[in-house]
């Protein structure tokens, strides 16, 4: 291990290298997870994770601590698995927590870590792991607790019908432009020896030879790899939408249906070289557009992110873990805290608090105790609780939401993008141009007519055109990518053209969407040991304790938890933590109503020491800091903002009033459907931004929807753009990445139209010779490149 | 100059040859996943299995 790799700050975790907190262990682990994968992969020898692994570090995922039973079920193979002809098994698996290399090197040490399995191949991008095993040996059960010890813990990946097919375009796309690219530079050289030999008379049986060479190459070009623009024109022709496939293939195909004459003749110019350089450059332009926007297709099942994959079955009273699809209606599920839901059900025994918002957007814990009904996909938030299931799988509430959703999303149409806009205007130009042309030569000899006319065909051919659009999307989509902001395709851009409406969901998007600690009232010296008291304790106001408070814990003793808060002792003292109503003295202090006031809408908690009322916090859920610049950047820029939540109105209103907005825009207590219903009664553009499953049905459906990163990932595959980073601000970028995309789009436009005004006038003029196109055609193409590279540039 | 004809077709013949290769690498999968071999070249050869 080299000096540098030790070096880390002093105050900060030995394993992810992030600062310690409250949760600190031995002053030298950020938290109990990190000191656990520390331990393993010393005691395993794998130290040189942390030589490869980047010094600034990330935060480390905590091993969960699962059995993965579910994982060993004959279901879960059948589903996921596959098995190899010489008799080892393979798995794809999603792991959390990949962020760099080192994560890569330490997966892929898997079979020096377990005996029987054969090899462990990461993909970085997807964090997909392909791993291998030998049956006899080990098992998946037994993989997936130590990929979970080491920090990653594991789910199955299924690549579904849409993202298998994907990939094979992509491979087909990758192939035709390397055969393209192939062609197109054999074509070049041979015709670079026919333009010298025009200068230096070659021999006519030479000449003979290399036009017959170029032809033979040109035709698998266009009918191979070029095949694509003839498709398109033709699906164009029958929709009657003039693409800008139709001029590109007019051009391609007069090229060769002249060259062809003409080589047949033994006479007169042929354009070959033109022809495949066009090819190949406009399929450069696609796959690089191609490329850019598969990131947002890499999402997998959405209904597997939300609703667990294994669940604890309880049969006899004794809790055992099984497959998800395994469940059947009338089973009893035991729920941890912590943990989501993976049934609809009611609750049979045990009571607790549930945070449904990624449902209905609600903020505030519900409580629930036994007759209850609980959702799958809600959390579970303090006590175990025992559910009774009354529908599993694609039954549940959420299944069927987003069952909806994505059949919502399959049947959306595509908007006409500028380009082809354009491009149907000017096959009619072109093609009454080249008439006009062939008339004005007439006089001179139909053959020598219809030569320009032909020529002009083929310079005015809209490589540059057909390249405009693809390339500015293609490099803002990228661009986009590395700000955290993942664009589903470049038309998303031209819907974001004119101002309209923006609808922000409340809990999560506006909000942090998470308990936090907002006020407090009580001297420093108590906040040890409230969080002695509260160490260990999975319940949401003990973590949102540890998350405000940097100072470590004191030793506590005989903590009991009650319905109503903590008590027990700590460093000495009696404390009790809970609700106002279980503390408060029957005479409160004169402090406790201005504390009351300054709380508001959060949810009060007394303490109590020693049986005296000596502090007292608040907890809600406040505003992201950005959200008011972000309000107020919107409305600069002519959006009209308004929230549409799940969450009570009362609460919806508050957090608009806060805001600056009109109430009359401020809508609360909505159904997913309701959603809907507002964006389908705005008009003008709409741009939803939400995190929650209650906001897929109105992402999918407005102009452009956002999904932001902390959500639920269900949002993902019906949001038209997502952002990985976990601010609001990211919405703003979105709008300045389109409109730098789209200005980028308008210049290559007008860059590429006066190239073929110039192509035509000299084509009209009769001065075009196969030189000049071949010059000319890549000359367009490069300045509408040098042009692209700026699209999606930030202010 | 004849030997043109020779050595054109050879030429030709060596494109299709790189053509192949590359296809033949595209449809295996190599250029699905263009991140994780460039960290992978940068580790230290040693055993990996037992």
């Amino acid at each position: 291990m080299t000096p540098a790799a030790v070096a880390a700050p002093p105050d900060a975790c030995l394993h992810c290298r992030q600062p310690l907190g409250s949760t600190q262990v031995d002053g030298r682990f950020c938290c109990p997870g990190c000191a656990s994968v520390h331990a393993l992969l010393q005691s395993q020898g794998l130290e040189t994770y942390y030589r490869l692994a980047p010094e600034e570090g990330r935060p480390a995922p905590r091993p969960t601590g699962r059995e993965y039973a579910d994982f060993d079920d004959p279901l879960f193979w059948t589903r996921y698995g596959r098995e190899l002809p010489d008799g080892t098994c393979a798995i794809d698996l999603r792991l959390d927590g990949v962020h760099c290399g080192a994560c890569a090197w330490l997966v892929e040490r898997l079979p020096r870590v377990i005996p029987g399995v054969e090899s462990a191949r990461l993909e970085l991008g997807r964090a997909r792991a392909d791993v291998r095993w030998d049956p006899r040996r080990t098992s998946l059960g037994a993989i997936a607790v130590q990929l979970d010890r080491m920090g990653y813990p594991p789910h199955p990946y299924r690549a579904d019908a849409a993202e298998s097919a994907d990939e094979r375009e992509d491979r087909a796309a990758l192939v035709r432009l390397a055969l393209a690219g192939a062609l197109a530079g054999n074509v070049m050289l041979m015709a670079f020896a026919l333009y010298s030999g025009e200068l230096a008379s070659m021999s006519p049986a030479f000449r003979s030879a290399f036009r017959w060479g170029c032809l033979a190459l040109t035709l698998p070009a266009v009918f191979g790899p070029g095949r694509v623009f003839l498709r398109g024109a033709w699906a164009g022709l029958r929709a009657r939408s003039l693409g800008v496939d139709v001029p590109v293939s007019l051009g391609m195909l007069a090229g060769l249906i002249a060259g062809l004459v003409n080589t047949l003749r033994g006479v007169g110019d042929i354009y070959f070289d033109t022809v495949c350089v066009l090819v190949f450059l406009l399929l450069c332009g696609r796959w690089l557009e191609r490329r850019q926007r598969r990131h947002l297709a890499k999402v997998g099942d959405p209904l597997q992110t939300l609703i667990p994959t294994q669940a604890r079955r309880v049969v006899d009273g004794e809790p055992r873990e099984v497959f998800r699809d395994a469940l059947r209606v009338g089973d009893t599920v035991r729920v941890l805290p912590g943990e989501r839901f993976p049934v609809d059900g009611e609750v049979a025994s045990g009571r607790s608090e549930v945070d449904a918002s990624v449902l209905t957007g609600e903020s505030r814990p519900q409580p629930v105790g036994p007759g209850s009904p609980v959702f799958a996909g809600s959390r579970n938030l303090s006590w175990p609780v025992d559910v009774s299931a009354q529908a599993a799988g694609e039954a549940t509430r959420v299944g069927k939401l987003l069952e909806a959703v994505t059949r919502d999303a399959r049947q959306k149409v595509r908007v006409v993008q500028l380009a082809d806009r354009v491009a149907s205007v000017f096959v009619v130009v072109v093609l009454a141009l080249a008439a006009a042309v062939a008339a004005a030569w007439w006089s001179h000899g139909p053959s020598l007519a219809l030569e320009h006319a032909v020529a002009l065909l083929i310079v005015t051919c809209p490589c540059a055109l057909a390249l405009a659009t693809p390339l500015a999307v293609g490099v803002a989509l990228g661009r986009a990518a590395r700000r955290g902001l993942l664009i589903g395709d470049g038309s998303v851009f031209e819907r974001l053209g004119t101002p309209g409406q923006v609808w922000l969901d409340k809990t999560g998007t506006l909000t942090q969407g998470r308990s936090r600690l907002v006020v407090w009232e009580g001297p420093e010296a108590l906040q040890p040991l409230v969080l002695g008291l509260e160490q260990g304790s999975t319940h949401q106001l003990a973590r949102a304790f540890r998350e405000a408070w940097t100072c470590g814990p004191e030793t506590p003793s005989d903590v009991t938890h009650g319905p109503q808060g903590v008590e027990g002792t700590v460093a000495g003292r009696r404390l009790r933590v809970g609700a106002p109503a279980w503390i408060l003295p029957a005479e409160a202090p004169a402090w406790w109503s201005g504390f009351l006031a300054r709380a508001g809408d959060a949810s009060p908690v007394a303490i109590e020491v020693d049986g005296e009322l000596v502090g007292a916090a608040a907890f809600g859920d406040p505003l992201r800091p950005d959200a008011q610049q972000v309000v107020d950047a919107l409305r600069e820029r002519g959006w009209e903002v308004g929230i549409l939540s799940g969450d009570y109105p009362a609460a919806v209103a508050a957090v608009g009033a806060q805001l600056g907005l009109d109430p009359a825009r401020c809508h609360g207590g909505l159904s997913p459907e309701d959603k809907l219903a507002h964006l389908e009664a705005t008009d003008a553009p709409t741009l939803m931004v939400g995190d929650g499953v209650n906001d897929a049905l109105a992402l999918s459906a407005a102009s452009v929807g956002l999904g932001l990163r902390g959500g639920a990932e269900g949002t993902l595959t019906v949001a038209h753009a997502y952002a990985t980073r976990d601010e609001l601000a990211v919405l703003l970028d979105l709008l300045d990445v389109a409109a730098s995309a789209r200005r980028t789009v308008r210049r290559n436009l007008k860059l590429s139209l006066g190239y073929n005004v110039l192509a035509a006038s000299l084509a009209a003029a009769g001065w075009i010779s196969p030189l000049l196109a071949a010059v000319l055609m890549p000359l367009s193409s490069l300045t509408v490149v040098g042009s692209s590279s700026q699209a999606g540039r930030l202010p | 100059m004849s030997v043109l004809y020779l050595l054109i077709p050879l030429a030709l013949v060596l494109a299709a040859v790189a053509a192949w290769a590359c296809v033949y690498a595209i449809k295996s999968g190599q250029f699905a996943d263009l991140d994780t071999p460039a960290e992978r070249i940068l580790w230290d050869d040693e055993p990996v299995g037992r």
